[in-house]
Order: structure tokens, then sequence, then C-alpha cells
């Protein structure tokens, strides 16, 4: 298994990760690093869709770039990338 | 717990809130990691420009994650305006509330009462709300 792409996981998902800060993933888009985070890291993956697309109030960036402009789900990942993962600060 | 703010950064905070009304202001007090100390103000802009809501802009969020990693910080406090309603967080402030280390605060700037200013800190944790202590120094 390669294990080439870092994820960085907000405290709020830390539970899910034993408390890691930074984990590895793979996939060659998203969708798939997402799964394999889902396998991992059993749960991690609800908190990231809803009904098959990205959360809203969750944040995904490969290497700084926010996905909704990368493809959102699509968005091509290869080793070596970073995907940062953050809540969105909101509220009403 | 109780929140701990410097009446610089409190003022500081309320008069974003006044000069952004009748938009949502907000932002951020940062400080070094594990210490609970609320030492750098940094307002941000509300994204949604609103009166009934705020967000910070996806891109300014990951820059502000991306600084206080580098300076060891973190955020000690989220802080908005709540325009024309109590500063009580709302259903989706508490539906949204994704740190759970730290301090809420909400400052109302609706007109009855904004000559008094209300002040208020929470915790958000899990979807419960815990009112706090203000502790404001001079």
């Amino acid at each position: 298994m390669t294990t080439a792409i870092e994820v960085r996981i907000p405290t709020i998902l830390r539970p899910y990760t034993k408390e890691q800060k930074v984990v590895a993933a793979s996939g060659e888009k998203l969708s798939a690093v997402i799964a394999d985070l889902d396998v991992q890291y059993p749960g991690l993956g609800e908190r990231l869709l809803e009904n098959g697309a990205l959360r809203r109030f969750i944040n995904i960036y490969v290497n700084d770039e926010d996905v909704r402009f990368l493809g959102g789900l699509e968005a091509p990942v290869k080793n070596g990338d970073s995907i940062t993962i953050l809540p969105a600060v909101a509220g009403g | 717990m109780t929140l701990k703010i410097s009446r610089a950064h409190a003022d500081a905070l309320l008069a974003q809130s006044r000069a952004e009304y009748p938009d949502e202001a907000c932002g951020v007090i940062l400080g070094p990691v594990g210490k609970d100390s609320a030492l750098r103000l940094k307002p941000m802009i509300n994204a949604a420009h609103s009166p009934t809501f705020y967000e910070f802009d996806p891109k300014d969020l990951l820059a502000l994650y991306r600084e206080i990693d580098d300076n060891d910080e973190e955020i000690v406090v989220i802080y908005h305006s709540h325009t024309e309603t109590e500063a009580y967080p709302s259903r989706t402030d508490i539906a949204y509330a994704g740190e759970p280390g730290a301090h809420y605060v909400l400052v109302s700037t609706r007109e009855e009462i904004a000559p008094a200013t209300e002040f208020r800190s929470y915790r958000i944790i899990d979807g419960v709300v815990t009112e706090e202590e203000v502790s404001i120094s001079e």
C-alpha cells in the first residue's frame, strides 16, 4: 500500500485518528483518499461527506488550493501532495 | 472556565462590531499553544457579508491556520457579533462550532443594548453550550 499523501486532521476530527494531527492516505482523486481514510479511521468519511457530496461547512484543500476549485471529490491527487481539512468558522 | 481578555481587545472587537454593522463582524484572538492566553487580536472578513450569518473566507481560514502553525499559536477566542439578537449562540453557531478548545465570544450590537454592550463567552462542544465568566483586565 502506498501512503504517500499527507492529510492534516483538525482538532475536532482527531478523536477518529487516535489524536494524530497528520495521517497518511492514498488515492488518485479526493474521493478515493476519503474512502481510504474511512477504511483506516471508520466514521471519518461521514464527517466529510453528506449524501455522497462534500459537506458545505468542511473545507478541504489540496496543496493550499480549495478543492471546490479543483473539481471537488474529483480533484486529482498524487504522491507527495498534502491535503488539509478544516472545519469552516461560521455561524449565524 | 473563565475567559480572560484585556480591555483593549474587548473594546476593539466591540468597535469592529459597530463599524461593520449591519453585517455581523468576526475574528479571532490568538495565543501560544496550550496557554489559554488571548494575546493577539486578528479581525477576519465576514465573507458572507450578512446581518444574520458569518463565515471566514476559506482562503483566509487556511492562511490563518498556516500562520498559527508557523508561530506555535492556537485559536484561543473565536468571536462574532449578533446584530439584532442577544449575544447567545444561535442554532447555526452551535451546529458549525468546530473548535472544541476555543472560547466562543458573542457580542450584540442591537440598538437597545448597544450602549451597555452585551459581551458573553461560551464553550461549544458536541452541541452543548456552556456559558462561562468573562474577566476583563484593565
